[in-house]
């Protein structure tokens, strides 16, 4: 369990992190979302004692990091990558680990079989590419056997099978009753991988709530239809009898229907009512991205910009800027977002299985008068005035 | 257009990419899948002319790289590697490029607006993140305004504004008729982005294929029903020789069949549906089954599994 | 031919845009200045105590470029840095996707580095010359005597050539690291010690710095079996094969 009570970082007159209060729960993953800039490294590095916060508390079972007798056996953590020792070989630096905090030799092994790096132990990790730094990492983490486990971006680096790995690897320790934290910029990642999310934005708490809530609270789901090829005046038929239903009809690109406002056994009746064959009633459920990017944006009405079969919206169309739900009155998203809408994003929470649309979602990117394309990402902020790009 | 022809690179008696031979298509995103250590890397390396082939041969727009006069205007890539130099700003690495091909200068601010490191330009890129470092090679990459376009892992490092917003430009690119061959470990992400695959395993070409073929052929494809009345549409179905799933929650999944077949029986036995959504796995479980056994550093101990 | 000036235009910038490169030159001017006044000044207080045949074979142009000893190594440097930050920070990646005619991208900078490093040895030889026999006082000679000019222009040759030849074998090496540690010990320990010793002098003397400063001497001691200019080209024969090994290296190798 990590607890975080009034937790406040200040460097100088700038504020990374401001009054953050929130629980990490053993038993599940609890991911830990925020833009760039927002807080999120300095908040992992209080936890581990690596940052000393300017006010609040910040404990790991109850103790302090810093005062945890036997720390490394208590908290693992994957911080960054290549924060190991070049000419060393992989063996020996979980070795000088495991020392340092009285582990027995054996473990050593056991971890890099667990990360797959027995073969390559005695290699220097100076030749080890990302993703082998990464698992090397992890093993470190895992090193103490802990109850709590941290862990940044993890799957940066990993191939496909390794990302899968991580992923698995993290509801199993969480499966065993750890508490296992992770933060990644990898939505759709996350959305497979975490139960629970705690959402900061500009240093404050945005969201503390679970995955499924997260969603159902930040995006509007709709229905797919698809009526019959062969016979195009059914799906106009259907079209007017589902927006005389109450339900706002939209055309998609392959020629299905996106319907929203009625639920999927109503629009199942009016279509029977109307006589019209179904080819397709699928149920749409927004993807965690999508969800993430409404809150951390704030687009009010969202649907209107979101015009279905992905209608251009031209970069000189003027960005969203009303405060979000949740978000603290004074604070903007840091970021403003390039136009365009993601829906239709097949990534679903849960299981392996999910829905997939067959035409991919229309971007947002309409053709620009002229020129370059695209809108810009909004401007990255100085390196200088922030502390955890300025790393 | 990139077209590889038996494409090869030995370093000594290892084989990094073994007679790869495939098209890269304009105007769709093609994403280039494959394990660690499959060739990815080489193989895009080798289409910069940046690695010598030991065989076969790779051309762009029907050229060998190294005839292109001013290459930046033909291809743009990001190589995954950083390949700035620290103490040069941004604004004067570009302008290196810019000069060296010939692109108007005042393309290079263009540019660094278009990525969002306007504010950062004269800054060096020392003190940049790693999402910084990826805006300014996506930068680059778009300075002369190339027809083909090459990301080797775009998202790493970019936070999820950045991930969308990079997803989008690829995807607006492509749709501009342009080249854009992506590499990436993220096979949600590019489920998200690319219509065509070209996957690699041990250097050779395992599959050239748009990508809803790519999933229904490598994992299972099933259409999930709700219905009011499941025993009746269990008979209805077994008349028609289908075998149905019952799932926990009640629905129905029917394999190998179209969800637009499973409607027209339906509407035929007037029976009401509350569901008909055709399913399929996702990308990741169809790159899975296919790379199998092309997987370097096995990871074992997850043991019960999730 | 618009395409060469484009790359080297962008050679120039590359070179003038990163601040570590243009110190090494700073620091080989300001270091061969001061040392080369200094022992000038050092010379002329106690010439009187020299024995007599160093008296008789003093060379107050070679004197005053003493400092030359110390600033070749900032030029090494500097030769060094221009090839080797390439492939140290991965931009090689970038200049060979934007120039892939390998050939013409090293011509281009090493036009640009000899260019710079032309211009800052002239300067360099000039100024500690004029510096130099300033504080020399009566041992001094003025530039208008026989070989002086000659000496003077030749230690500006001397200095860009090896920064030349050190581009040349950083191209080889590909490695900063690499090259230093076989550049600054064999110029500043193996060949000076080798032409010191009377076993070995022979062998020294065809080592390119050696034979290098030939022309800055104005008193021919009898003791190198060539003349000044003679051992001017050794020099230029050891950077042009340098260049030779370097293209090849850059040539055949994947970036």
């Amino acid at each position: 369990m990590i607890e975080a009570f009034g937790l406040s970082k200040h460097y100088g007159a700038k504020t990374a992190v401001y009054n953050l209060s929130f629980q990490v729960r053993p038993g599940i993953v609890t991911g830990f979302l925020g833009p760039n800039g927002s807080g999120k490294s300095t908040t992992m590095r209080m936890i581990l004692g690596l940052d000393e916060p300017s006010s609040g508390t910040v404990t790991i079972g109850g103790t302090s990091f810093r005062r945890h007798p036997n720390a490394a056996r208590q908290v693992g953590a994957l911080l960054d990558a290549k924060a190991l020792h070049g000419g060393r070989s992989a063996r020996n630096h979980l070795l000088c680990l495991a020392q340092l905090s009285g582990i027995p030799k054996r473990r050593v092994d056991e971890v890099l079989d667990i990360v797959g790096l027995r073969s390559v132990a005695g290699k220097r990790s100076k030749g080890f590419s990302l993703g082998m730094g990464q698992r090397l990492g992890i093993a470190a983490a895992l090193l103490g056997d802990p109850r709590v486990l941290l862990f940044d971006e993890p799957v940066n680096g990993l191939d496909p099978e390794g990302i899968r790995w991580v992923r698995q690897l993290m509801k199993r320790l969480a499966a065993e009753g750890r508490t296992v934290f992770v933060s990644s910029h990898l939505m759709s990642e996350m959305a497979l991988t975490a139960e629970h999310l705690i959402v900061i934005g500009r240093g404050q708490l945005l969201a503390d709530q679970s995955v499924k809530e997260f969603i159902a609270a930040n995006s509007a789901d709709f229905a797919r239809v698809r009526t019959p090829d062969t016979e195009p005046q059914l799906r106009e038929k259907l079209t007017a009898a589902l927006a005389e239903a109450g339900g706002r009809v939209d055309p998609e690109a392959d020629g299905a229907l996106r319907i929203s406002g009625l639920p999927l056994p109503r629009i199942s009746d009016v279509a029977h009512a109307a006589d019209i064959r179904l080819w397709e009633l699928s149920p749409h459920q927004a993807s965690l991205e999508e969800a993430y990017m409404r809150m951390t944006q704030g687009a009010v009405d969202y649907a209107s910009t979101a015009v279905p079969g992905g209608q251009p919206a031209g970069p000189g169309q003027p960005p969203h800027g009303t405060p979000p739900h949740g978000m603290p009155p004074h604070g903007t998203a840091p970021y403003a977002m390039p136009q365009g809408a993601p829906f239709g994003a097949p990534a679903a929470p849960g299981g392996g299985f999910v829905p997939q649309p067959p035409q991919p979602p229309q971007t947002g990117f309409g053709p620009p008068p002229q020129g370059p394309p695209a809108a810009a990402p909004a401007p990255v902020q100085q390196p200088t005035s922030d502390p955890e790009d300025a790393r | 257009m990139i077209e590889l022809d038996r494409l090869t690179k030995r370093y000594g008696t290892t084989v990094a990419v073994d007679q790869l031979t495939c098209t890269v298509q304009p105007g769709v995103v093609t994403g280039f899948l494959g394990p660690n250590g499959a060739g990815k890397s080489t193989t895009m390396r080798m289409m910069l002319g940046l690695d010598r082939p030991t065989a076969g041969d790779v051309r762009i727009d029907g050229e060998h790289y190294d005839r292109l006069r001013d290459p930046l205007n033909h291809i743009g890539a990001l190589l995954e590697a950083k390949a700035v130099h620290p103490g040069r700003t941004a604004y004067n690495h570009l302008t290196v490029l810019a000069q060296s091909n010939g692109i108007p200068q005042k393309r290079v601010p263009e540019v660094l607006d278009l990525v969002g490191l306007g504010s950062v330009a004269k800054k060096r890129p020392k003190g940049f993140s790693l999402g910084m470092g990826q805006r300014l090679g996506i930068a680059s990459a778009l300075l002369g305004d190339p027809k083909i376009l090459m990301f080797d892992e775009p998202v790493n490092g970019l936070d999820p504004e950045g991930i969308h917003w990079i997803r989008n430009l690829m995807k607006y690119l492509a749709s501009e008729g342009k080249t854009v061959f992506v590499s990436s470990h993220l096979m949600s992400e590019m489920a998200l982005t690319a219509e065509h695959l070209i996957v690699i395993g041990r250097g050779r070409l395992l599959a050239d294929t748009s990508m809803r073929e790519f999933i229904k052929e490598n994992s299972r494809s099933y259409v999930r029903l709700r219905t009011p009345e499941p025993e009746r549409m269990r008979d209805v179905l077994a008349t028609a020789g289908l075998t149905p799933v019952a799932t926990e929650d009640g629905a129905l999944e029917v394999d190998s069949v179209e969800s637009d077949r499973l409607g027209e029986l339906a509407a035929e036995h007037g029976l009401v549906l509350h569901e008909l959504s055709p399913q399929q796995a996702s990308l990741e479980e169809a790159f899975m089954q296919l790379t199998a056994e092309a997987v370097q550093y096995h990871a074992h101990g997850t043991g019960k599994g999730a | 031919m618009a395409h060469t000036t484009q790359v080297i235009r962008s050679e120039w910038t590359k070179a003038t845009t990163v601040r570590a490169t243009l110190w090494t030159l700073a620091i080989a001017f300001l270091v061969t200045v001061v040392f080369g006044v200094l022992i000038s000044l050092l010379l002329n207080n106690t010439f009187e105590d020299l024995p007599e045949r160093e008296r008789l074979t003093f060379d107050p142009v070679l004197t005053s470029f003493a400092g030359m000893s110390l600033g070749q190594l900032a030029m090494i440097a500097f030769g060094i840095l221009l090839v080797a930050s390439e492939y140290s920070t991965g931009m090689i990646r970038a200049s060979l996707a934007a120039v892939p005619q390998r050939g013409l991208f090293m011509t281009a900078k090493l036009l640009v580095g000899t260019l710079l490093v032309l211009v800052v040895g002239m300067v360099t030889s000039f100024v500690t010359f004029f510096l130099g026999q300033a504080v020399l006082g009566d041992l001094s000679v003025s530039i208008g005597e026989t070989n002086v000019l000659r000496a003077v222009i030749g230690g500006g040759l001397y200095m860009t050539l090896i920064a030349v030849f050190a581009m040349g074998i950083t191209w080889v090496l590909r490695s900063a690291l690499l090259a230093f540690s076989i550049l600054v010990p064999l110029f500043f320990l193996v060949t000076p010690i080798l032409a010191s010793i009377e076993a070995t002098r022979d062998v020294g003397y065809w080592f390119p710095d050696q034979a290098g400063t030939a022309i800055m001497s104005v008193v021919d001691t009898g003791e190198r079996p060539y003349g000044p200019w003679g051992g001017l080209l050794i020099m230029v024969l050891w950077t042009v094969a340098a260049l030779v090994a370097g293209y090849v290296t850059l040539k055949k190798r994947d970036a």
